[in-house]
């Protein structure tokens, strides 16, 4: 009986803070004109991964819309830590594809799996160098076909770099983050942060080359209300 | 009684282990203009393979450059170690024989307890077969001089010392190993070419192969005067002339080759960052002539820098490395501008080494430009590597000669007219012992 009634309790308050928990929404725009992109020449000229491509790939540093939306940018909680859920978090998955890495940013919580896939017919090997201590540099071989590589990082890091040293223009980087509220920018430059507990907060927005420190907002989330914070970053 | 034993073979297989070494300078070179130096995560196997039995067909990407490099090191150390062997003449052969009966039963063993690493087992057995074989009738020559077979040994050491450093670069992923790797490489390569020079028919002809002491340079029978004193007088006089060039000429080629090696040291340190171009132009700095190192500065530079791989990000450390490997290169132009100024009128050999040293850093001078226009093309950074090499060489190379030559011992006799009809402004000064000497 008071085992029943511990859980009805205990269900009860976690369905009180999911219903208290809002969502944070905004966009992410680029003022300023960036540097343009360039010809990733040595992968067009590989004898084996040049086949992939009809034209000549190019970077994508600054993936901007129309509007100056802003994609690849990272938006997340300033300073909260230990509220990760990783572990029990479906993998997340970084694709070894026409030899370039996709996506190239990605977010993931500390010890959530990361999955690293090779989809092409060539071999490439996964180098991971990280810069937090905690997080642990590795190198393997991944043979076209094998098993996916899996990852895990338990430290928070910003743009922890993964590069195949086979094909040195191939490079990706992972932000780990210590909880679970932040999102990615997509193509139209918005994000959305969900289950955020009410509370006042620093939401900081990074983009690799834009804000690689990080742009900071304040911001209060109120029970039941969707907080909504723009950012515009800048490039000189 | 002649220090070299008189084999012209021995002095191609020196030329021919330098040469290699130069490739192989190349193929490092190549590798790391690249980024490709982890291409191969494994080491001393190749993903698992012995790297003479890993499949071409994998050679892909960076690996094709990372595992030429791997072969061609194994290569150079297979002439190194010949050559160490060929400098013990004759004497070598029973170290020969039992190291190869050793090896031989290396492989064989390896054949028989761990039948899946076979490749091992072959390349050990053959290695043993063939030493052991060669044994029987190679060296056949008299062995060298006792300080050039020592220099075979350090040779030897040097260059697996080398490899281990190039491996553990690798094992570890620790760029500091990678600069001391490249360091030595640059050793070595000087290394093999004095050892090419020593076994050659010009150091035999023209110097006297032990080192002198100064009583006996002073001695009428053995010393530098009596060099000159058993010349016929025409052959005196292109000598001197030859020989006779300011006595402080050795202390700027010795001061001028250091810094060329402090230079290549500056160059393999900025390589290993791996942060690609620290300053994108060149002869100014950021469109300065000095650039601006500030946190924002840098933070700017970052942000406009477009990577094409997988660049360390450029840091104010990296820049200040760049300007001073900028200024280190004006200070060795001048300082071999000097040397061929002071050497201007020798003839010979230390003339010709003086002169075809000033070409090379002018070429040098150009690559590096170029280096920073093509914004680090692999071709142009790795000829850059291999010119400075040379450039390292070729001092090493004139300081020797300039240091063994009897004329320029430290209390050197003077040169007189009488002795050598030349104009006094030709002689080299000396202390009281040349005026002993003299009387």
């Amino acid at each position: 009986m008071k085992t029943h009634s511990f859980i009805l309790v205990a269900g009860f308050a976690a369905f009180l803070q999911a219903a208290a928990a809002a969502d944070i929404t905004g966009t992410v725009t680029l003022n300023g004109t960036p540097p343009p992109e360039r010809a990733i020449t040595p992968l067009k000229d590989d004898p084996t991964c040049g086949k992939f491509y009809t034209e000549m790939p190019t970077t994508h540093f600054f993936v901007v819309g129309p509007n100056k939306e802003l994609a690849d940018v990272i938006v997340m909680l300033k300073g909260v830590s230990g509220k990760s859920t990783g572990a029990s978090a479906p993998p997340a998955v970084i694709d070894q594809k026409g030899c370039l890495y996709g996506p190239q940013i990605l977010a993931i919580q500390t010890n959530q799996k990361l999955l690293v896939r090779n989809s092409d017919p060539v071999l490439h090997n996964v180098h991971v160098t990280p810069a937090a201590s905690g997080n642990k540099e590795e190198n393997q071989a991944q043979m076209p076909g094998s098993p996916d590589l899996t990852f895990t990082f338990p430290a928070a890091e910003n743009f922890l770099r993964v590069k195949c040293d086979v094909h040195p223009w191939m490079f990706a980087w992972i932000t780990v983050v210590d909880s679970p509220y932040f999102a990615v920018t997509g193509k139209d430059g918005t994000f959305k942060i969900s289950n955020v507990p009410p509370g006042k907060y620093t939401l900081t927005a990074l983009h690799r080359k834009a804000a690689p420190t990080g742009m900071d907002k304040d911001i209060e989330v109120k029970e039941g209300e969707t907080a909504k914070v723009d950012f515009t970053l800048e490039v000189k | 009684m002649p220090q070299i034993p008189n084999n012209s073979w021995l002095h191609r297989f020196a030329l021919l282990t330098a040469l290699a070494t130069f490739l192989l300078l190349g193929a490092g070179g190549l590798v790391t203009s690249h980024g490709v130096g982890m291409a191969v995560p494994d080491w001393p196997n190749t993903y698992g393979y012995n790297p003479f039995f890993f499949p071409f067909s994998k050679w892909v990407g960076g690996i094709f450059y990372e595992h030429t490099h791997r072969l061609l090191a194994s290569v150079v150390g297979m002439l190194t170690g010949i050559l160490a062997l060929w400098l013990h003449g004759r004497a070598a052969r029973p170290f020969m024989r039992w190291t190869g009966a050793a090896l031989l039963i290396l492989g064989i063993a390896n054949e028989l307890l761990l039948p899946k690493r076979w490749a091992d087992g072959v390349v050990s057995g053959a290695t043993g077969l063939v030493m052991l074989g060669s044994s029987f009738f190679w060296p056949r020559c008299e062995p060298a001089a006792k300080w050039l077979r020592r220099l075979g040994w350090i040779a030897f050491v040097a260059v697996v010392l080398q490899g281990v450093l190039g491996g553990l670069r690798v094992v570890l992923s620790d760029d500091a190993l990678g600069i001391y790797h490249a360091t030595l490489a640059q050793l070595f390569f000087a290394l093999t070419c004095s050892i090419a020079l020593f076994t050659g028919k010009y150091w035999q002809k023209s110097f006297s192969l032990e080192p002198q002491s100064e009583e006996d340079l002073l001695n009428p029978k053995t010393g530098g005067a009596s060099v000159l004193a058993s010349r016929p007088a025409g052959e005196k006089e292109r000598l001197a002339r030859t020989l006779a060039p300011p006595l402080n000429l050795r202390h700027w080629l010795v001061g001028t080759t250091a810094l060329i090696l402090f230079q290549l040291v500056l160059g393999a340190t900025m390589r290993h960052q791996h942060a690609g171009l620290a300053i994108p132009d060149f002869p100014l700095a950021y469109g300065r002539l000095w650039p601006a190192t500030d946190p924002e500065s840098v933070a700017r530079y970052n942000e406009r820098r477009v990577e094409v791989v997988a660049a360390n990000p450029i840091t104010a450390f990296q820049i200040d490395l760049q300007m001073a490997h900028r200024i280190v290169a004006a200070l060795i132009v001048g300082g071999v501008g000097l040397c061929a100024w002071r050497v201007k009128r020798i003839r010979g050999l230390l003339g010709a080494i003086v002169f075809a040293w000033i070409g090379l850093v002018l070429v040098q001078a150009a690559l590096g430009a170029a280096t920073v226009w093509s914004n680090k093309a692999a071709d142009i950074a790795t000829a850059h590597v291999l010119v400075g090499a040379l450039s390292l060489v070729t001092g090493v190379l004139s300081c020797i000669v300039c240091f063994r030559s009897p004329e320029f011992a430290r209390d050197t006799i003077v040169l007189s007219p009488v002795t050598t009809g030349v104009p006094d402004d030709h002689s080299i000064a000396a202390g009281p012992a040349a005026a002993q000497a003299q009387s």
